[in-house]
């Protein structure tokens, strides 16, 4: 750790016994639940987490963008008693449109009331250091995605933050762009060349929050909390293809899916609660069918690292692990720590035809997601066999907010329909056992 | 005003003062805003004359006049036009500013866009005598009010909707950086809205030009005015039977709107494509020569100069970015006794408005009336319908055989906007005269009066809809051979139908509000009346009954908003969600 040894740490900032709900009624999301975090100075800390468990609210409640419904985020003044800030890398980068490179630089400063000249030097200096010289004049439309993460970038640390956040700060970038923005961030940074004390990386990649931290947190979700604090000793620049890279990146695979180790139905993470009360994630019986292909196949036979199997699918763990933890809860699985094992019956579904995979989805989908199982009772039971989905979606509000209950009721129709349990008309918005043919 | 700091940032004052030669693009530049200047002032003056002048005066139908007339009813459009920007600026950021404000200005904004407004003159017109006893002013400003009242609403509507679909990324920039309100407002809220409210203004616009030819010469009860313009021309050539004197305000007309919209309109949609949010530069950007030529002046920075200097004062107002930013949520939760106050205040002034009305009506007019005035209703929503089914009949298939084309969409779009700002009112004399010369029956011959000017809205709309219907689409449809009825009915009508409704939505609109002046026309002596809600609005103000006159107004406001919520708004909501190419 170059940095950390380099440097002596202080307490930058203070976040303690931080929650924070959506909504007011019952049935809130409680996205945050009682986060303590100490970011020290001279120190990279990564969030890692799956969507939905609170990172980006915590991101924003440093930056002083959201007010916590509980606790304190405290920015602690340093030992030259200057008042210490923050500034924003945003995912979707967030530039102005209608102004050039150097008036979104210029942006932060000019509401500091710096004057022109200062201004202007600090923009351009800036600029130079991120390596954006030549396209000052530039509108963001003509740039690439890369360069104009690098605007992004020149205009936080134009106004000389203490504490660097970043919201996924590469994930809209392919992979070559990413890699080269990523390398020349960490070389700035280790060579303290950059005016901040601190960065912390909100991630769903876990090779990026290895590469990158001396710190991570791995959040766990509904709700949001801390589940575990990883520290990376390996001494930077990191080598991806070393063994202990390899191993440290396993291991947080294993802890993400630590919870579910035992469980035939997990209480926690993707699935909390019971019954019909589960949420459902957005995965697409496409995408699950060649996950269990790819597993089947050589050269994994059954049994693939997660590691593994997001690099060859080219996968970040906020979209891997929903789709393995549906597997799971189809029985079609196994999370084993690091590894995702398929059941025989995920292995004769691998081999079979169309119409057979259907009936062993069909099977699973009735005997281990209660709702549709719900569903489907409903429909028998009624003379008309039709049923408003409405019905159902105020069902699933006594549980859960308004958005989760929507999305689980989108998936499971959409898994419904695939498995022909019963049919769904988007137009009166009413379940039924119609068959269009 | 914002984006333009380029140019001066990149040319130091210094040197916009060395003296350079002055090119050709100055000159004509120079030409051109000295000559604005001159028409302003020249214009200034007319109005500070006192109302006998227009005795003194009076219209004469004499060519050598024409140019005078045309340019002072041009500087009554600009004027509402400037008036309804400053409103539009003011009244929408307030109402999306302010949870409260929001309650009362989003839906009075609803309704007054779907009001007849030449059913207001009447009220208008002699508050505004009044208000200026004896003055020019008084009648100029009810004419520039009417047109106001047709260009507002919608301006202010969009403006508020751009303001509440800020990118919340770029809101959270701001709000960390601890942008001043001002500044909020001048870097990030005008630009995101700035290329809705341009279109909108020239929408304004085009309909506009319909309402300064209507308002110009009107009569309420015995008080009539004739002020100079188009208008007051077209209404005497019209008493006085001059079909040659009619046929020279077209041209005048034509020509109008055809130097503003190069002048004015395509510059500065040229200029507002750079405030498109996008990420990629689209391949067409539009084009305009005189902007180009603007933009080669050196004078231009000099002339802009002052309005640089505005916008940097008012973002110097407010504090300066404390380091750490207000989170948003805390400030807009209200208190309880506030609320509490806001709504006893809010029912009150509902309450005490509907007695109002309830008195009023009650004392001056009775049921029978209002049966009358509901019956003539019908009438008119019969030819509303019939017109518009017709009309669509006839520009549907038009309109996506040229937008399937698109080297003809691209010469004949331009003329179907066009045609759509002309106001058709300049062309009724010569339907009347048809109608005079063949015996034929009002009640019909008049009806496509109505659609005149407002079926170009369908034919433009469907255009546009047509032209951006996707090659693969088209190939897939050609390659498995559909077509006849199935390709209308599986590849067209689907793919145009939100651009149908937006169209025929603005198209019945605009129709209800031609039925004041289409039912009710006159050549000379001669008068042609069609049963219907517009001719009895007509007579009302005509014999200065202001208490037909609102009814007529209430009812025929009922019957548009009904019709756009029960029809247009549930056809629109249909397209977006089932035919929406995403």
């Amino acid at each position: 750790m170059a940095t950390s040894t380099a440097g002596t740490s202080t307490p930058l900032v203070e976040v303690r016994g931080v929650s924070h709900k959506y909504g007011r009624a019952a049935g809130t999301a409680q996205v945050l639940q009682d986060v303590d975090l100490t970011l020290q100075t001279n120190e990279v800390v990564g969030l890692l987490g799956r969507s939905g468990s609170g990172k980006s609210t915590l991101l924003r409640s440093i930056a002083g963008l959201i007010h916590p419904s509980e606790g304190q985020v405290r920015l602690v003044h340093g030992d030259d008693g200057g008042q210490p800030s923050v500034a924003m890398v945003f995912q979707t980068f967030a530039l102005f449109p209608w102004l050039t490179v150097l008036q979104n630089v210029e942006l932060g400063l000019e509401a500091q009331r710096v004057p022109p000249d200062e201004r202007r030097t600090r923009a351009l200096a800036a600029i130079d250091l991120i390596g954006l010289d030549g396209f000052e004049n530039a509108y963001p439309k003509e740039l690439s995605g890369g360069m104009r993460q690098r605007v992004g970038l020149a205009r936080a640390i134009v106004v000389n933050p203490s504490l660097l956040l970043m919201d996924e700060p590469f994930s809209a970038l392919d992979v070559l762009t990413a890699e080269t923005l990523r390398t020349d961030l960490l070389d700035l940074w280790l060579e303290g060349r950059m005016p901040i004390k601190s960065i912390l990386i909100v991630t769903h990649n876990i090779e990026e929050a290895v590469l990158m931290c001396d710190r991570i947190l791995v959040f766990s979700s509904n709700p949001g909390r801390v589940a575990a604090e990883i520290r990376v000793k390996l001494p930077q620049p990191r080598d991806r293809l070393d063994p202990a890279f390899r191993a440290l990146v396993d291991d947080i695979y294993a802890r993400m899916t630590v919870k579910t180790v035992g469980a035939p139905v997990p209480k926690d993470g993707l699935f909390p609660g019971l019954g019909i009360a589960m949420v459902l994630p957005r995965v697409s019986t496409n995408a699950l069918a060649g996950l269990i292909e790819e597993v089947d196949a050589q050269p994994f036979d059954g049994k693939a690292p997660l590691a593994e199997l997001a690099d060859s699918l080219q996968l970040e763990v906020n979209e891997l692990l929903p789709m393995a933890e549906t597997l799971q809860l189809l029985r079609f699985a196994e999370l084993t720590g690091p590894d995702i094992k398929l059941t025989p019956a995920a292995r004769r579904y691998a081999q079979a035809s169309v119409d057979d995979r259907k009936a062993l989805f069909k099977q699973a989908l009735l005997a281990h997601v209660p709702l549709a199982q719900h569903i489907r009772r409903i429909l028998d039971e009624r003379g008309s066999h039709d049923a408003p989905a409405r019905r159902f979606r105020d069902e699933l509000e006594d549980y859960m907010s308004p958005d989760y209950a929507d999305e689980t009721l989108r998936t499971v129709t959409h898994w419904g329909r695939y498995a022909e349990i019963f049919a769904f008309d988007e137009e009166d918005d009413r379940f039924s056992l119609d068959d269009p043919a | 005003m914002i984006a333009t700091t380029k140019p001066l940032r990149a040319r130091p004052f210094s040197r916009i003062l060395r003296i350079a030669p002055p090119n050709l693009a100055d000159l004509i530049a120079f030409l051109l805003i000295a000559g604005g200047i001159a028409l302003l002032m020249r214009g200034a003056i007319d109005v500070a004359q006192p109302l006998s002048q227009l005795k003194v005066a009076p219209v004469t139908l004499d060519p050598r006049y024409l140019p005078g007339y045309a340019i002072l009813t041009t500087l009554r459009m600009f004027a509402a036009l400037a008036a309804s920007t400053i409103f539009t600026l003011v009244v929408a950021t307030l109402a999306a500013r302010s949870r409260r404000a929001e309650q009362i200005i989003v839906p009075a904004l609803d309704i007054l866009q779907s009001v007849p407004i030449l059913g207001f003159l009447t009220f208008t017109v002699t508050f505004f005598l009044r208000l200026f006893p004896g003055r020019l002013l008084g009648a100029e400003c009810a004419a520039i009010f009417a047109i106001f009242t047709s260009q507002a609403w919608n301006m202010a509507f969009s403006f508020y909707q751009s303001l509440r679909s800020v990118p919340s990324d770029l809101e959270e920039v701001t709000r960390g950086f601890g942008l001043s309100p001002m500044r909020r407002f001048l870097r990030l809220e005008l630009p995101f809205a700035i290329p809705g409210l341009v279109w909108n203004a020239m929408m304004s616009m085009s309909g506009g030009w319909f309402f300064v030819v209507a308002s110009e010469a009107i009569t309420v009860g015995n008080t009539t005015l004739a002020l100079p313009g188009i208008g007051s021309w077209l209404a005497l050539a019209i008493q006085r039977q001059d079909a040659v004197a009619v046929a020279w305000a077209v041209g005048a007309m034509a020509i109008l709107i055809l130097l503003y919209d190069q002048m004015f309109f395509r510059p500065i949609v040229a200029w507002a494509d750079r405030f498109r949010f996008e990420q990629t530069a689209s391949a067409e950007r539009p084009s305009s020569w005189a902007y180009d030529l603007f933009r080669r002046t050196r004078l231009l920075p000099v002339v802009l100069a002052p309005l640089l200097g505005i916008g940097r004062l008012l973002m110097a107002i407010g504090p300066k970015a404390p380091l750490q930013p207000k989170p948003a949520g805390a400030a807009r939760d209200p208190s309880r006794v506030g609320e509490l106050l806001w709504r006893t205040a809010l029912a009150a002034l509902v309450l005490g408005s509907a007695w109002l009305i309830v008195d009023y009506v009650s004392r001056t007019l009775s049921w029978a009336e209002a049966g009358r005035a509901v019956i003539d209703a019908c009438y008119t929503l019969i030819r509303v319908v019939v017109l518009i089914t017709l009309a669509s009949m006839a520009w549907v298939p038009i309109g996506v055989w040229i937008g399937l084309r698109p080297r003809w969409a691209a010469r004949l779009q331009p003329l179907a906007q066009f045609l759509a700002a002309f106001p058709a009112n300049v062309l009724f004399p010569f339907a009347v005269l048809a109608i005079v010369r063949w015996h034929l029956s009002p009640a019909i011959g008049l009806s496509p009066l109505m659609v005149l000017g407002t079926q170009w809205y369908i034919l433009f709309n469907v255009i546009a809809g047509a032209s951006v219907i996707p090659t693969d689409m088209r190939e897939a449809a050609s390659m498995f051979g559909v077509r006849g009825w199935q390709w209308w009915r599986t590849v067209a009508l689907p793919a145009i139908f939100p651009y149908y409704v937006t169209g025929a939505l603005t198209a019945s609109g605009g129709s209800w509000n031609a039925a004041i002046v289409a039912e009710a026309v006159s050549w000379g002596n001669r008068h042609l009346e069609a049963a219907g809600l517009g001719s009895y609005i007509a007579d009302a103000t005509a014999a200065g009954d202001y208490p037909r006159v609102a009814l007529g107004v209430a009812v025929m406001s009922i019957f548009v908003l009904a019709f756009n919520r029960l029809v247009w708004r549930r056809l629109y909501a249909y397209g977006e969600r089932r035919f929406r190419l995403a």
